[in-house]
């Protein structure tokens, strides 16, 4: 019964799809309406197809949907890394702009694709793999909603999809990291929705008698990214049929909200998810205790707290009122204790386990991570001080510290994260090969020594351009000087690019010979049991 | 200092565990709480400082009264004030009467150089050597379209080039030959072989023993008949070896058939109720930095 409903649902959408592409205001709408067309369509002849076949055993973890977001991830992350070293030369190379692609692949248009690509596509599909692996083995319970994680996981791909191929076609709101129109927040909307009931129903149904901290993180994670997202959307379409949306805020309460919600991507998506991870994988990976339950209960809450009051900082000496501009920085600042107690809990669970560094390169991968963390969540804060931001703000100093916050951070404990999962996922003794991940730690850790160095000194230098002026108040450089000084600085900072980039191909091949050249080893326990 | 324990002491786990993971019950770090704490504590007097806590109108004005806005106008007016004699004395000089001064020449080389770096940079070039792939002319040479001296510099500054929005812009337009079918394809082949031949470059002589003729006819009226041109009109003069736009066949071609028409905005414009986008000091000052280039006459 429930699926001629699923069936006729999925019908319903491909028919308005078509519709709506054949009455498309836009060439973007028109795609993305066909796109939807397919998808439908797609998961309507799969159904049919698995009409009346058994239902899965209750007792076993969901994990089929783990290891297609494993999949996913490291397809994302090579494809937001490729697109990142591409508009990195064209920084450096404008000639790389080319004549014939203008309108589709200059500077522009694939920028927000590479940001999206890996905060939303690589990080996003991290995440949501890594949450649903770890709450059903922390919950010792098998995935709420039976095909739920199916659907969450397929309807984010549609987002990325849906959002990708609008923005080459110029579909965008111009809000940073919210670009996506009207139709794809939406959709983005119920697909967050249900990704909260399979991760709350699991946990609402769990067989331990707590709920662990990696947990807390993520439920943070998916309640406040939901609220985010749907404040900072909230947006009139110009026409059922078209792309184009207006805002409903406007001026300096538009660039609050919009930053409102930037800076809390940082917090919750990027900081409290990861965290989520981190509390899981490192000590899985050190086979040690977490160091204290205390300090993640406390600094757990003085993030979540603090966090969501630091997005003023985007907007020193603008048009946002100066009341609002030091309220920001306060919380910042006061941010930065609870966010190293992060840190300081990922590594101090080391303690005991140091001798791993030397012989472990996927535990070198996380420290590393935690290290960078630790770090841009110092300078974070600083950044945030009216004195120091009128010197950073604007220029690539921000680039730099966002750079060793995702590269660093982000990224070093995702790929810590891949290597654990695929062996255990696959049911396979161990990685293809340890001395690939030895490789894929030093180009990764490499390459964001050389990004991240490279716009310090181009931003501080552009910086203080900016700002120079003569004995008469007339400033002495123009614009165009400031951008011809950094061409050096942008050439190092697409090398460091590559390495990672490289390292990340590294990586993918690696986790592709576990799959495939690692001989199967009697399947690992998929049996949903509590631990005691 | 107390003596260091030998051993760590290590606390109970809390007897939880989940997939085989427990925890510790470390205490917090001190270091860590007390940071936590003056970071805190630091946060309430700055807040108590500076303008903070919103209300129902406005918002606390903080101890210290700052304000931002409030900052960067007493900066702007030190430096407005420190200026204005000489500015005031700028405007009151004769424009010719500039680089004799050498109060007034140091001083618009300054504030000239200044201005040319913020609005004239995007078009001219930080270095002021245009562009001739986007038709931005070169300001460092002899070769003007408009005139050379201070007040033809003036001029075009204060008003502009082919703009809609100042009276006074410098206008003039070249017919379109080719599109607007004043010339066919074969005679538009033949003048750009004559303008090849009167600028010095290989040409085809058979086309252009014709092209003379259609030169004389059509274009000689504003480029004269050396093809020198006319700077009271804005013709660029074709004999020399400066292009705005190329001066290959290719853009030639495209130059007589479609004609151009370069605009340049009206710095003395002001909105209603408005500003002017540059006072009549700095339009002063720019025109005498960019005379003093090199190709001023």
């Amino acid at each position: 019964m429930w699926d001629y409903f699923k069936l006729i649902a999925l019908g319903l959408v491909a028919v308005l799809a078509a519709i709506a592409a054949n009455y498309a205001r836009d060439l973007a709408y028109m795609v993305n309406a066909i796109e939807v067309m397919l998808a439908a369509a797609i998961a309507f002849i799969w159904v049919l197809r698995t009409m009346g076949s058994a239902p899965a055993p209750q007792n076993e973890y969901f994990d089929d949907v783990v290891r297609a977001g494993v999949i996913a991830t490291t397809f994302w992350g090579v494809v937001g890394f490729l697109v990142a070293v591409i508009i990195a030369f064209q920084l450096a190379y404008p000639v790389l702009n080319f004549e014939w692609a203008q309108g589709y692949l200059n500077f522009g248009k694939l920028r927000p694709l590479h940001t999206s690509a890996v905060i939303f596509a690589f990080g996003g599909n991290a995440l949501i793999a890594s949450s649903f692996y770890v709450v059903q083995r922390t919950s010792a319970a098998r995935l709420f909603g039976g095909g739920l994680g199916w659907f969450v996981f397929w309807g984010y791909q549609l987002v990325i999809v849906l959002a990708a191929t609008g923005y080459i076609l110029g579909a965008t709101q111009s809000k940073e990291y919210a670009e996506p129109e009207w139709y794809v927040d939406l959709w983005l909307t119920i697909v967050w929705v249900f990704y909260l009931v399979a991760f709350l129903g699991t946990i609402i149904k769990r067989k331990e008698p707590h709920i662990y901290v990696a947990n807390w993180f993520y439920l943070s994670f998916i309640v406040t990214i939901a609220m985010l997202h749907i404040v900072n959307n909230l947006a009139i379409p110009v026409s059922i049929f078209g792309s184009k949306s207006v805002q409903v805020f406007a001026g300096v309460q538009d660039a609050m909200t919009q930053w409102w919600y930037g800076h809390n991507a940082v917090g919750f998506f990027l900081t409290s998810g990861f965290l989520g991870m981190m509390y899981y994988f490192v000590p899985k990976q050190a086979e040690r205790p977490v160091y204290s339950y205390k300090l993640s209960i406390v600094h757990f809450w003085a993030l979540i707290f603090l966090y969501i009051w630091a997005g003023p900082h985007h907007l020193h000496y603008t048009a946002l009122p100066d009341w609002a501009s030091t309220l920001g920085m306060v919380m910042s600042v006061i941010l930065w204790m609870p966010s190293w107690g992060g840190m300081i809990n990922g590594l101090m669970t080391l303690s005991g386990a140091w001798d791993k560094l030397r012989t472990d390169p996927v535990i070198r991968m996380m420290v590393v991570s935690i290290g960078f963390y630790g770090m841009s969540t110092f300078e974070g804060p600083m950044m945030s001080i009216k004195a120091v931001n009128s010197l950073s703000h604007y220029t690539d100093w921000t680039i730099g510290h966002v750079h060793s916050g995702a590269l660093g951070w982000n990224g070093m404990i995702t790929f810590g994260a891949l290597y654990f999962l695929v062996p255990r996922l696959w049911a396979r003794e161990r990685l293809y090969s340890n001395t690939l991940v030895s490789w894929h730690f030093w180009l990764a850790t490499i390459g964001i020594v050389l990004y991240a160095s490279a716009m310090w000194v181009t931003g501080i230098m552009e910086g203080l351009m900016w700002r120079e002026v003569d004995s008469q108040g007339f400033l002495v450089n123009a614009f165009a000087d400031t951008v011809a000084a950094k061409h050096p600085m942008y050439v190092v900072r697409a090398l460091g690019g590559v390495l990672y980039l490289v390292g990340s191909m590294i990586m993918a091949y690696n986790l592709w010979a576990t799959v495939a050249k690692q001989p199967r080893v009697a399947a690992a326990s998929v049996a949903a049991v509590p631990a005691e | 200092m107390s003596k260091k324990p030998t051993k760590h002491h290590q606390p109970d786990t809390t007897g939880h565990s989940w997939d085989g993971i427990e925890e510790y019950n470390n205490p917090l770090p001190r270091w860590w709480l007390w940071s936590f704490y003056a970071t805190i504590i630091w946060g309430i007097g700055y807040s108590i400082a500076m303008p903070a806590w919103p209300l129902l109108n406005g918002a606390t004005p903080g101890l210290l009264g700052s304000s931002t806005r409030a900052n960067v106008q007493a900066e702007i007016d030190r430096y407005a004030a420190a200026n204005k004699p000489i500015e005031e004395k700028l405007v009151a000089t004769d424009l010719t009467q500039i680089a004799n001064d050498p109060e007034l020449a140091s001083f618009t080389q300054n504030a000239g150089a200044a201005v040319y770096r913020t609005w004239c940079a995007q078009c001219h070039g930080a270095g002021a050597g245009g562009n001739d792939r986007l038709g931005y002319p070169n300001l460092l040479d002899s070769d003007w379209l408009w005139g050379g001296s201070i007040e033809d510099i003036y001029l075009t500054v204060a008003h502009g080039i082919r703009n809609d929005e100042d009276d006074d812009a410098r206008y003039s337009q070249m017919p379109a030959f080719g599109r607007d079918e004043l010339l066919d394809d074969t005679q538009i082949a033949q003048v750009v072989q004559h303008v090849r031949k009167i600028s010095g470059q290989e040409y085809d002589a058979a086309l252009e023993a014709e092209g003379a003729v259609v030169f004389a006819d059509n274009c000689a009226s504003c480029h004269m008949e050396d093809g020198t041109g006319d700077r009271a009109q804005g013709a660029p003069n074709l004999t020399d070896a400066i292009w705005l736009y190329g001066g290959d066949v290719d853009a030639l071609t495209y130059t007589v058939a479609n004609a151009r028409f370069g605009v340049m905005p009206s710095w003395s414009f002001a909105p209603e109720g408005g500003e002017q986008r540059l006072s009549e000091a700095e339009i002063r000052a720019v025109a005498a930095y960019v005379h003093g280039l090199g190709g001023g006459e």
